[in-house]
Formats: C-alpha cells, sequence, structure tokens
C-alpha cells in the first residue's frame, strides 16, 4: 500500500515537472524575451523604457543567464506563488485568475460527477436489458455524444436557445451577480447556472462510460454465481445490484484518471463558446496578445490541479478496490 | 503463416465468419482462407461498420476531387452576395426537365435604405453538368477549369448556393469541398506522424522491457494525463506569425500528433508483449532469424491489423484537434481552408442567428467522425479473426 502511495505521489510529481518544463517552453517559444514585449506594450502607451532600464530589467528577471538557470528561476518564483505579471492587464497574473481558477475546476467536477449520475444506470440498464430498443437508442445517443465535439455540441444549443427558447444560455451567473461578491444568492445562482454547461461537457465521456459499464456488466452477468444468485431465489434487483454491478464498477473507477483531463480540456473550449468566466476564453486571449506570462501561468495550473486531481481519484480507487491496495494489480 | 489446424468455428466462443456452421463446405472454406479473407470475412458482418467504411471512401474521394466538386472558387470574395441563403436548384421549368438557379437582384430596404441582394425569381439560369468554372490543378497536377456543376451565363455576382454564402460572399458549398480535403489530410498526416512515433516507441517498449519499457510507459502516462487543449493552445500560439500556411500546417500537425501516438505505442507495446511468448515467434528464433527478421516477417503481420483498427480510431480524434485548434483561431490560418475555419464564423450567437447555415460545417465533422468510430470498432472486431 505504501510502496502504491510513494510511487502514485512520485509520479505526480513528475508529472508536474514535465508540464513545468513544457509551459517554461511555451512562455520562451514566442519571438524576443519578455522584456522585448513589455517595452513595446509600453511603447504602444507612449512611455519609453532606456537602454540601461531594459538591461537592468533583463538581469532582474534573470533573462542574461542561461536557460537551464531561467526555468529554476522561474519554477522558483512559481513556487513561491509569484507568477509575474500580466502585460495585458498590468497586474499580478495570480489577481488576474482570481475565482475563474476554481470555476473551471467546479464546471470539470460537476461535469464528472453528472457523467457518473447519468452513465451508471444507463450502463445497468442498457446492459440488463441487451438489444433492447431502450439499450439500441442509448447506444446511438452515446455514439452521436462520442462524435459530436463537445464545442459543437455548445454552439448548437446556443443557437436553439437563442432562435426558439429567446434564452441566451452563455455565463455561469445572472447579470445581477457578475460582479457581485460572494453570497448565498450568488452561489445558488451559480448552481443553476452549472447543469447546462456541466451537461454539454459530460456527453462525451458519458457515452464512453456507458459502453464501457454495458461490457463490463456483461461480462459479469455471465459468470455463474449470477446463476447461482438467481437459483438461490434472490430478487433481481438483488441478484443484480449487490454483487456483478459492484464488480463491473472497478475498471469504471478507473475511468476517472483519463476522463478528468480530458474534462479539463473540453471545459476550456466549451466556456470560450457559452462565455462562462473560466480560465478559458481567459487563455486565449492571453495567447492572442502573447502575454507569455499569464498564459502560461494558467496552463501550468490548469495541468497541476488536473495531475493533483487524477491523484485523488487513484487514491479513491485504492480505497475501493482491494486488489490496488495489496499491491496485486 | 499457415494455419493446418482449426477447430470449428462454432466451438471457439464466437458465431462462424460464414454461412451454415453444419454446411462442411463452409467450413473447408473457413480452414483454407488466409486472414487477410478471414479479417474480411468478419468485418463483412459488421454491418455499421461496412457502411462506415463506404462513407468514408466517399468523403476520401471528396477531398480527391474538392476542386471538381466545388463550384465557385472558395477564396473568392464578393460583398454583394454576402449571406446569401442556400438555394436549391429548381429542376424542372415550365412542365420540361431545365435544371436552374435564380439570378440576384438589388433590392433597398424601405426601413435602412440597405441595398441588399436576393435571389431574382424572374431570372432564371440554367445549370449544366462539366461547366467551366475558375481555373485549379487536378491531384495538384493537371490544370484545368471543368467543374461538375457551373452556371450557363450570369453575372459575376450569379452563382449556385447550394448552402449558402459566409459574410464575404464565399460560397459555403465550395469552401466546404476543399476544407473536407484540408482537414482529412491533416488527420492522415497527423496519423503518420503518431503511427511512426508510437510504433518505435511502443516497439522498443515491447520488444525490450526493463527500464526502457518502465521509462517509456512512464512518459506515455505523464503525457496523458495532461490536458491536452490548453497545452496544444500554447504550443499553436506560440508559432510564429510569418510562418507560410504550409509551415503551420506543418507545425500544427506534429503538435496534434505530439499526444496522440501514446494510445498507438500502447497497443503496439501490448501486442509486442503478447506475441514475444507465441510459439511461432520462438520457433524463428530457434530457427536463427534475425530479429529484423523476426519482427518484420513474423509478428508484423499478426499485429497489422491491431495497428490499423487503432489507427481509425486515432485518425478522428487528430480530426477534432485540428478542428477544435483552427475553431479558437490558433490552428490553421486563413486563407488556408479546413472545417474548424468555416466554424469559426459559426462562432459568435448574433452571426449565427442571422445565417443559421454557417454552422453546416458541423455535419461532416460530425458524420466522418462517427463513421471512423463505427469503422474503428468494426475493424478492432475483426482483427483478430482467429479469437
Amino acid at each position: 500500500m505504501l510502496v502504491y502511495l510513494l510511487r502514485r505521489i512520485g509520479l505526480a510529481v513528475i508529472t508536474c515537472v514535465f508540464i513545468s518544463i513544457l509551459t517554461f517552453i511555451i512562455i520562451r517559444l514566442p519571438p524576443g524575451d519578455f522584456v522585448d514585449a513589455y517595452i513595446a506594450s509600453l511603447a504602444a502607451s507612449g512611455s519609453t523604457v532606456s537602454l540601461e532600464q531594459a538591461d537592468a530589467m533583463r538581469r532582474d528577471y534573470g533573462l542574461d543567464q542561461p536557460l537551464p538557470m531561467q526555468y529554476l528561476r522561474w519554477v522558483g518564483r512559481v513556487l513561491e506563488g509569484d507568477f509575474g505579471v500580466s502585460m495585458v492587464w498590468r497586474r499580478p497574473v495570480a489577481e488576474v485568475i482570481g475565482d475563474r481558477l476554481w470555476l473551471t475546476m467546479l464546471v470539470s467536477l460537476a461535469a464528472l460527477f453528472l457523467t457518473w449520475a447519468i452513465a451508471l444506470p444507463i450502463g445497468i440498464y442498457s446492459a440488463v436489458r441487451q438489444y433492447s430498443i431502450a439499450d439500441y437508442i442509448f447506444t446511438t445517443l452515446g455514439f452521436i455524444g462520442l462524435a459530436v465535439p463537445n464545442f459543437l455540441l455548445a454552439l448548437i444549443l446556443m443557437y436553439v436557445g437563442f432562435r426558439y427558447l429567446g434564452l441566451n444560455v452563455g455565463g455561469l451567473f445572472s447579470t445581477e451577480y457578475v460582479q457581485a461578491s460572494w453570497s448565498w444568492g450568488r452561489a445558488w445562482d451559480l448552481a443553476k447556472h452549472l447543469p447546462l454547461p456541466a451537461a454539454v461537457l459530460a456527453l462525451a465521456g458519458t457515452a464512453q462510460l456507458i459502453r464501457i459499464m454495458r461490457a463490463n456488466l456483461l461480462d459479469e452477468l455471465r459468470k455463474p454465481y449470477v446463476v447461482t444468485a438467481r437459483a438461490k431465489g434472490l430478487s433481481e434487483a438483488r441478484a443484480i445490484l449487490k454483487y456483478p454491478v459492484r464488480a463491473a464498477l472497478n475498471p469504471f473507477a478507473s475511468s476517472i484518471a483519463y476522463l478528468f483531463p480530458y474534462l479539463v480540456s473540453g471545459s476550456i473550449i466549451v466556456s470560450l463558446v457559452l462565455g462562462l468566466p473560466t480560465v478559458g476564453p481567459l487563455l486565449l486571449q492571453a495567447l492572442v496578445a502573447q502575454d507569455m506570462f499569464l498564459a502560461g501561468a494558467i496552463v501550468l495550473l490548469l495541468g497541476i490541479m488536473t495531475v493533483i486531481g487524477t491523484l485523488i481519484s487513484d487514491l479513491l480507487l485504492t480505497w475501493i478496490d482491494p486488489r490496488i491496495r495489496l499491491g496485486g494489480r | 503463416m499457415s494455419t493446418t489446424v482449426i477447430e470449428p468455428a462454432s466451438s471457439s466462443g464466437s458465431s462462424p465468419p460464414v454461412g451454415d456452421p453444419g454446411n462442411a463446405a463452409a467450413e473447408a472454406r473457413f480452414a483454407q482462407a488466409t486472414q487477410l479473407q478471414l479479417t474480411w470475412w468478419r468485418f463483412r458482418r459488421h454491418k455499421l461498420a461496412l457502411v462506415s467504411l463506404i462513407i468514408v471512401v466517399l468523403f476520401y474521394l471528396v477531398a480527391a476531387f474538392a476542386d471538381f466538386l466545388a463550384v465557385s472558387d472558395p477564396h473568392a470574395t464578393d460583398a454583394r452576395r454576402s449571406f446569401i441563403p442556400p438555394q436549391g436548384i429548381h429542376l424542372f421549368d415550365e412542365g420540361g426537365f431545365n435544371p436552374h438557379v435564380y439570378g440576384l437582384k438589388g433590392v433597398r430596404d424601405p426601413r435602412t435604405f440597405k441595398l441588399a441582394y436576393t435571389p431574382d425569381p424572374a431570372r432564371k439560369l440554367p445549370v449544366r453538368l462539366f461547366a467551366r468554372g475558375y481555373t485549379y490543378h487536378l491531384f495538384g497536377l493537371f490544370e484545368t477549369d471543368i467543374h461538375l456543376l457551373g452556371l450557363e451565363g450570369g453575372g459575376r455576382s450569379d452563382g449556385i448556393f447550394l448552402l449558402g454564402t459566409d459574410q464575404l460572399g464565399r460560397d459555403l458549398y465550395s469552401r466546404m469541398m476543399v476544407a473536407t480535403r484540408i482537414s482529412l489530410l491533416i488527420g492522415l498526416a497527423g496519423v503518420t506522424v503518431s503511427l511512426f512515433l508510437g510504433v518505435i516507441l511502443g516497439g522498443i517498449s515491447g520488444l525490450y522491457g526493463g527500464w526502457v519499457d518502465t521509462l517509456i510507459q512512464r512518459l506515455i502516462e505523464v503525457l496523458r494525463s495532461i490536458p491536452t487543449i490548453p497545452l496544444w493552445m500554447g504550443l499553436a500560439a506560440a508559432l510564429p506569425n510569418t510562418w507560410s500556411v504550409t509551415q503551420v500546417y506543418l507545425a500544427i500537425t506534429i503538435i496534434i500528433s505530439l499526444i496522440g501516438w501514446t494510445e498507438l505505442a500502447r497497443v503496439v507495446r501490448g501486442r509486442f508483449l503478447a506475441l514475444r511468448e507465441e510459439d511461432f515467434v520462438v520457433a524463428a528464433e530457434l530457427a536463427g532469424a534475425s530479429q529484423m527478421r523476426i519482427i518484420l516477417r513474423h509478428m508484423l503481420p499478426s499485429f497489422a491489423s491491431h495497428v490499423i483498427a487503432a489507427v481509425s480510431l486515432a485518425l478522428p480524434a487528430m480530426i477534432v484537434s485540428e478542428t477544435s485548434l483552427s475553431f479558437l483561431g490558433l490552428g490553421l490560418r486563413p486563407p488556408a481552408i479546413s472545417w474548424g475555419i468555416l466554424l469559426q464564423d459559426a462562432q459568435n450567437i448574433q452571426v449565427l442567428a442571422g445565417a443559421p447555415w454557417l454552422l453546416s460545417a458541423a455535419v461532416p465533422v460530425t458524420v466522418v467522425i462517427l463513421a471512423f468510430n463505427f469503422l474503428g470498432d468494426g475493424l478492432r472486431d475483426a482483427a483478430d479473426p482467429y479469437g
């Protein structure tokens, strides 16, 4: 157990380091360095920077040192919680991101739970009533859910909402709450807006999970112990729910690990379409404006939060599945 | 690889690939069939996959003949025909067969005094097959100006608008044909790069095992736990503005295949591990075959079908990636035309409400992804015809 735990945490740390290197590459990729861009943005607003000042800034940010040293300095700053200054907003990156990161995670988590809540009963139903009409309908819907990229789904939903229902389905808050500080009213308002983006995000994952759940449960249902349970006169619901479903759930639980990064990824692009106040639109703006510190911070934070989320789900899995806990696998 | 002894199909767990299991002739046919035949027989039973195969082939035909199928220059802008709704081709006229479309007529809005161009039923323009249009290079080689459909006569702004036009007056149908080519090709190119990486790294991983295997497997785990879209966005946005369309195209291909190889590597590694212990591989080893020969001559034929199945499942993911990136404005850049770029126009809800036909590029995306998924499923089931 302990070995597994340490291995798992070690892997998470390696992943984080890897993400940080990739992020650093992204920050450094655009031509010119941060100071060049900063001077250009200052020049655009009328003020100038002397060469000495520019050199001082370069020294200050360590831009005169070799790349590995720059990377270490940058990581050091990030670990202290200093992500640098956003050039477009002229404010510290942490301040610009603010709530948005948490809202991103909230939307992704809501999508994850929704995926489960939908996929579990439908998966069970499809397996128990294999080849029934409803099974075919769910399978077809599932395939369509799998095939339609979720930003397209968001677009179509927006259009339908706008055209036929006269609604503006975007956003996470009603207008009166957008700028408000946190209160019960605002939280409730958020809860009311959450289901739609969560549902859009959840669809593809749900389709996948239904197929996994259906296949797993079908395998289990054919096993002799189910026949025994039935022969002993257990009620149908008990004979199915008590053992086969639980056995089929294990691979289901492990699917969080790959589903979560996927949902976070999807939330970025769905947020853009639906105009959600998550980091998605901010990331796009930052990238278009080459505001690399802000963009880098978002990529890094999203990556790390995803790794942590995956880690938690894996730890939960060890709790559910004794085979992993005991090191069998 | 010859298969001298084969158990009756009906006892192998799955139903036989052909006809009645009791039929001796069918059984003999089954026993003598090559692996390719067996795979085909099994694949053929998967009706949905078969239909999907046809759809995919049709899509690639469209890609090959994109310019021939287009009716007007996909890059030609014309302010006068901005946002024209889709126009059908009227097949009959005054009782006789005479396919035609309506010409455009400028109408001044009585309230806003804006000049708007709408189809004018009074001006009928005949549609001809194999008509002359803008010049293009078929397969990039032969210069021609023959198109499947074209107008006879008509002014500069007249045209066949099967799917309507966008804001700049470009014909959406023609653009969609050309976009099909670019979107499908980028999927193929991405899969090729992924396949190369996946086969090499997965092969090394499965063949050598040990710490090399551990290292590559950890790398795959790390790559898979990163949310891809933000990463792609970052990498794509970092491409210099000065790059040409082709350079961006290649760069985007590499970016989207950076993650895509992991699944292929897993499949290849899994097959290598499974086959390494097989009797025929051991036999080849004992017979003194070189490692390269064992891999290419003995192992490759038995896992090629699995790789093909994995590829056909990886392709739609590539296409979605390109579409998403271009939709965000970070992928291919105009004047390149891809499905993502077409959908970019549909991003704004106000525009969309006035011109819903801009969403029509969503249809080929969905259909092709669905078809590839079914095809991949069918291939995966058929990949192991002896199973």
